[in-house]
């Protein structure tokens, strides 16, 4: 019962909040670019925006650090650029064109980018984050340090996180990867909790969560790259055999090598799926949240009534969503973990006698 | 689409702080903790199988002691048994024995008394035989005054006598 209530109260509170929210938020006569909106959240950006009061902005700049053509580095704050009305030293951001939203100078009338390693919204987020697993991985370490084998089973948070990381241990690296599994263990549950907790941060909509970090391309492409390294780079002979000497009919490998080309083709195309999963899954689940929420704000126009009901239906709409990303969040780590291992448990693989040589 | 285009930034920050997470998290991190709970599955499993020997044992000894008891408790009462009849026997016997003992003290008693009273009527006999003496000459003398009645008392006790030799 007490569950139920407080779920009804965070239901007013949310229902209030979107009210108040879109009174404050919504200028009059203009509508609501939803897509502006969505994509602007799913895409990266030098200011960490947390909400716009009025005709103020309300937003954390991030430092921008950038090299110029003419090779000296350049660094400063991206406030300096007032929310993208003014450029400073020469940098400005780009309003339109194949570089929108990102910093760009003029050399020579053309607008070029420069080298941009600038900590953005994703980046900060990524190293908040980062941050926050190492703290808390080397915290439930310390326990341990501290402790002798003969002392019980932790409890509390450290207990949970033991079985939480020896659930994946055991049941996925253990499983999946085969015998040597000890060697890629620390890889494999680094990739988990890291996909986790930026999933899991994402979800949380204020400053230190919210961002889009492993909705974005090159999070999921360098963690690709990293399985793709890890699969290749620890294949044994018998991997390589089967990929370009693999055992079908002749015809198929020798004159035209179909077999090898399809093999070597899917070296490549297993990392990837695994990118680009990642990345739609979490990107999809961050665009309808995001979308569910405008459908407030874009109800505005069409009456007291509709606006109302379909304040509701949002809200409904948003918890369903958000505790369907809960599950996906755990899912997407779960899956890529698991592909990593069974790929790495593929490349592992001894040569094994055929039937044929075994009867011989 | 510009969603799909990797950041070359994001893509640094990203490469760099992944590999630092995973250098800590990956010597520092889970080794220690796989590690741990590994040594106390195994610590475990060990304790385990100790408990089971030591319950096995436990459990031997019990039987052992339950088997000790048991004979012991059979002992106790072979004996028991033993000494009930060993009593049995030495008051049965004592009791013939007695019973002999009285019986031969009886006898020797009836004997004693049988010769006693032979004793005692061979001692009344002669007393009675010499009373009698005395009696009958005291009769004789005053019966013997004339001759014929003495012929005749003579001839008569005469006759008298063989059957007193036979008897």
């Amino acid at each position: 019962m007490n569950k139920l209530r407080h779920i009804a109260v965070c239901l007013c509170l949310l229902l209030f909040g979107s009210f108040t929210a879109h009174a404050e938020e919504l200028p009059e006569g203009e509508d609501t670019d939803v897509k502006e909106i969505v994509f602007e959240h799913l895409g990266d950006s030098y200011e960490w925006h947390i909400t716009t009061w009025g005709k103020t902005h309300v937003s954390i700049p991030l430092p921008v650090i950038v090299r110029s053509r003419t090779g000296h580095w350049d660094v400063f704050l991206s406030s300096r650029f007032k929310h993208g009305e003014e450029s400073y030293n020469g940098y400005y951001i780009a309003k339109e064109g194949p570089y929108a939203g990102k910093i760009v100078e003029q050399v020579n009338g053309e607008e070029i980018r420069p080298i941009d390693i600038s900590i953005t919204k994703t980046v900060l987020a990524l190293l908040l984050n980062s941050l926050i697993l190492v703290c808390i991985i080397l915290g439930v370490a310390h326990w341990y340090k501290k402790r002798k084998v003969e002392n019980a089973a932790p409890g509390g948070f450290v207990g949970a996180m033991e079985m939480f990381i020896m659930m994946i241990h055991d049941d996925l690296i253990k499983s999946c990867v085969g015998k040597d599994y000890k060697r890629f263990a620390p890889y494999l549950l680094t990739v988990f909790f890291f996909i986790f907790i930026n999933n899991l941060m994402g979800l949380i909509p204020i400053f230190p969560g919210g961002a889009n970090v492993t909705g974005n391309i090159a999070i999921t492409l360098v963690l690709a790259l990293c399985t793709f390294f890890a699969v290749n780079l620890f294949g044994t002979r018998e991997y390589w055999k089967e990929i370009f000497w693999p055992e079908v009919p002749t015809w198929l490998k020798c004159p035209v090598p179909m077999m090898p080309a399809i093999e070597l083709v899917g070296i490549f195309t297993k990392p990837f799926a695994l990118m680009i999963r990642l990345f739609a899954n979490m990107m999809a689940g961050h665009a309808v949240i995001l979308s569910l929420t405008c459908l407030v704000f874009v109800t505005v126009s069409m009456g007291k009534a509709v606006n109302i009901s379909m304040t509701g239906v949002s809200v409904l709409f948003c918890i369903f969503m958000n505790l369907l990303e809960l599950l996906v969040a755990f899912i997407q780590a779960y899956v890529f973990t698991m592909l990593s291992a069974v790929f790495i448990g593929l490349a592992r693989v001894k040569h094994h006698k055929t039937t044929e040589e075994a009867e011989i | 689409m510009g969603l799909l285009q990797p950041e070359t930034g994001l893509l640094f920050w990203m490469l760099l702080s992944f590999i630092v997470v995973f250098v800590i998290l990956a010597k520092y991190g889970f080794p220690v903790i796989t590690k741990m709970v590994e040594e106390r599955r195994v610590f475990v499993e060990k304790s385990l199988e100790a408990a089971k020997e030591a319950k096995a044992q436990l459990d031997n000894i019990k039987t052992e002691s339950e088997a000790l008891l048991q004979s012991a408790r059979e002992e106790q009462m072979k004996i028991l048994n033993e000494a009930a009849a060993a009593k049995e026997r030495i008051i049965s016997q004592a009791k013939n024995e007695a019973s002999i003992e009285a019986q031969k003290q009886l006898d020797e008693a009836k004997r004693q008394i049988q010769l006693e009273k032979e004793a005692a009527v061979r001692e009344v006999r002669s007393q009675i035989a010499l009373l009698s003496i005395g009696i009958a000459e005291k009769v004789i003398r005053n019966k013997l005054e004339d001759a014929p009645s003495q012929m005749s008392m003579i001839n008569r006790m005469l006759d008298e006598m063989p059957d007193m030799k036979q008897s």
